[in-house]
């Protein structure tokens, strides 16, 4: 799976939990920056994403994620790991 | 794993792909009602989906709209745990319930102050209920290397703290409450000790959660038994300790879906939502295999064989639901002698014809039949919940008679019985003689109704199954299967004539001889062959019809019509001017006597039961209903 094709599924997840088709999932994008990105919509967003991709996270892994491109990149090398 | 059986809500079929767009829809449709909400909620939805529900709920609220049918209900959420996730859920979860759900929150963490405040938003709002959602870690049961009599104090502390706010959630908000079982934590201090130290955590639940059903016993309030909940999944599924400390989730959202269904169980049962009659179908379902073809002595049913006990175990739960005062009613494709046999002949069938209520053994369409059941009973259709192997019947009750819950079965019978009962469908708040009397004011005479009329429109179900159906001749690789279908089918067969394997080489390569080797593919996947047929010269230019046999899974289809078109254009392109049927009567074949007259051919002879049947191949041929596939010919249609 290409980093493109994380970027694409993750648009897709970050509609699906938002309910907003105008979010577009970018390495810069932040939560502060997505209507409704709460703690608890990040829970949301952290189980979908390990259910879509099959992957799981250590709590210390997400805990500093700073923005989607830091997740795109934890996902890219779970999958590789 | 066994537990993504209720995480995963499985006995409800999967959400349309398109479902976020369908939930937006509903807020400018000026048709859309409880109806389609309920339609849409009858899916297994994650906790996203849940909300788009949710959201959907509440933009129609927003815009006044009405959401009749479902029945309203105002519930108070109140606990010691995060409410936020829970709301959403629980209004998303209600209308496959029948519950237009309305929810008023407690503030954080202030469940004596919404008790005990008159003016306290939940008490104002005069809720029908208050879900009191405390986890072991919100309620006054500290832990400690007690003693039993301390223990027991420490125990009657924590339930007279529960009974306080359910006193003053009943006097300041007029409303029943309910209450939470405690589902302990994996972890344990001892070890096994832990049951017997009676300070433990695991020991203090136990206590508390006996002590709690007591006291709740009589009352108007509900127990919500989330520490059954929690076993049934597992502790330590349940728990995470990274969400509780993270987001004081009081298990993990995984199971969000799962909880906000029993909630809206006991909401439901408590507006008298539970299911009331189970219909049941009856090949594969009550036992294994067809009793028209493999006869009382071929179904499988107990006998210590593990597909027989998992039969064995639908039928148990039947019977236990009756006992219960659930309706038990048959509707199966069989002919009512033949599917009547097993309940009074077979000596392993738990279920006999004086436990069921109404008995439809019919070639009708189950639609048709399943509402005539309901009517004789003077239940609702949302009373109903049809149990059928066949995701085929399953689809056509879902589109026709979208009221009656059809769960989802998985491909193995051993689940089946674990299925029904994970769906929950007969959830009760009460239980009186009368409910346990219920089911035999019904008569169990096992009655059959004649039917009236058709429900629902079969031709645009069938078409929606995208069926393709398959014709090869006779060949290497079919020749196993061609020979058992040859040998064990009964109903379907019009001559019954049984071949061996080498016979039925013979007839791959004789080149004088027509055959045929029908498999069927629809939306739920591949039926495997369904149908054989061997045409044989039989004077000028005329084919006789040796052997005609279908799978009765695939009745009502057309396949037979699109067999004879098959038959006929092959004919034709061949030079063949008419084909001739014959029907041997056996015990067994009674449904086929009149296949041929069905299908246009005309009567030409009769003696003692058996007929023959005549028709020209330049007679139109019945029209073409699904997408064919040929292979294997060396001549074919034009």
């Amino acid at each position: 799976m290409s980093l493109d094709d994380i970027y694409q599924r993750l648009t897709e997840i970050l509609r699906e939990v938002f309910d907003d088709d105008t979010v577009v999932a970018r390495p810069d994008l932040t939560a502060d920056q997505v209507a409704g990105w709460d703690s608890f919509a990040h829970l949301r967003v952290i189980f979908t994403v390990e259910q879509a991709f099959g992957v799981s996270f250590a709590a210390s892994e997400i805990s500093g994620l700073k923005n989607v491109g830091e997740l795109a990149q934890l996902i890219a090398a779970k999958r590789k790991g | 794993m066994s537990n993504e059986l209720y995480a995963n809500l499985a006995w409800l079929p999967q959400p349309p792909a398109d479902f976020r767009n369908r939930c937006r829809a509903l807020a400018d449709d000026p048709d859309a009602d409880g109806r389609h909400l309920a339609s849409l909620g009858t899916c297994a939805l994650n906790e996203n989906r849940l909300r788009q529900l949710a959201e959907a709920i509440r933009t129609l609220r927003a815009r006044d709209r009405s959401l009749a049918p479902l029945t309203p209900f105002t519930l108070g959420v109140v606990g010691n745990v995060t409410l936020e996730p829970l709301v959403p859920a629980l209004i998303g979860s209600a209308p496959r319930h029948g519950i237009a759900l309305e929810c008023v929150e407690g503030d954080f963490a202030q469940t004596v102050q919404e008790a005990m405040s008159p003016d306290s938003r939940i008490n104002r709002a005069r809720p029908d209920a208050v879900l009191l959602a405390l986890d072991f870690r919100g309620l006054p049961l500290a832990s400690g290397l007690y003693d039993e009599e301390t223990a027991r104090g420490v125990v009657a502390a924590a339930v007279a703290h529960v009974d306080a706010l359910r006193a003053a959630f009943r006097a300041n908000g007029g409303a029943r409450v309910i209450v939470q079982t405690l589902a302990p934590p994996p972890e344990s201090a001892f070890g096994s000790f832990d049951r017997i130290m009676p300070g433990t955590v695991r020991s203090l639940c136990a206590a508390f959660n006996a002590a709690l059903v007591e006291s709740v016993r009589g009352s108007d309030d509900v127990v919500l038994d989330v520490a059954a909940l929690a076993e049934t999944v597992g502790l330590a599924d349940w728990h995470s300790p990274r969400q509780w400390n993270v987001a004081k989730l009081p298990f993990d959202a995984r199971f969000l879906p799962l909880y906000a269904d029993h909630v809206c169980r006991v909401v439901g049962a408590l507006r008298g939502k539970s299911r009331r009659c189970l219909i049941l179908d009856l090949d594969n379902t009550v036992w294994g295999g067809v009793i028209g073809d493999d006869g009382l002595e071929g179904i499988v049913l107990g006998q210590g064989d593990w597909t027989g006990e998992a039969f064995l175990d639908v039928q148990r739960a039947a019977l236990a639901l009756r006992e219960r005062g659930i309706v038990l009613a048959v509707s199966s494709k069989n002919d009512d002698a033949v599917a009547r046999r097993p309940f009074a002949e077979h000596p392993d069938m738990l279920l006999r014809e004086e436990h069921i209520a109404v008995f439809q053994a019919n070639w009708n369409d189950k639609a048709t039949n399943i509402a005539a059941i309901a009517e004789a009973l003077s239940l609702g259709l949302d009373a109903m919940v049809f149990l059928d192997d066949n995701p085929v019947e399953r689809g056509l009750i879902r589109e026709t008679l979208p009221q009656v819950a059809v769960p989802e079965l998985p491909d193995d019978p051993a689940l089946y019985a674990r299925t029904l009962a994970a769906a929950g469908y007969f959830e009760a708040v009460t239980f009186s003689e009368e409910d346990r009397r219920r089911a035999s004011f019904y008569a169990d005479n096992a009655r059959r109704l004649a039917l009236q009329g058709q429900i629902g429109d079969l031709d645009a179900y069938l078409r929606s199954l995208q069926m393709r159906i398959v014709f090869r001749p006779f060949d290497a690789t079919g020749r196993g299967r061609i020979t058992q279908l040859i040998n064990k089918s009964n109903q379907f067969n019009l001559t019954t004539r049984r071949y061996d394997e080498a016979e039925v080489a013979a007839f791959e390569a004789d080149p004088q001889a027509f055959t045929l080797q029908v498999r069927l593919v629809d939306t739920y996947g591949d039926n495997g062959m369904i149908s054989v047929i061997i045409c044989r010269p039989a004077g000028e230019r005329t084919w006789e019809i040796d052997t005609w046999l279908m799978s009765c899974r695939v009745l009502g289809r057309r396949v037979e019509h699109m067999v004879l078109r098959e038959i006929v254009m092959q004919a034709r392109a061949r030079g063949i001017e008419r084909l001739v049927g014959r029907y041997l009567p056996t015990e067994r074949n009674g449904m086929v006597r009149e296949h041929y007259a069905k299908l246009g051919f005309r009567l030409a002879a009769e003696a003692d039961g058996a007929t023959t049947w005549e028709l020209d191949t330049a007679a139109e041929p019945p029209e073409e209903s699904m997408e064919v596939e040929r292979a294997g010919f060396d001549l074919t249609p034009a």
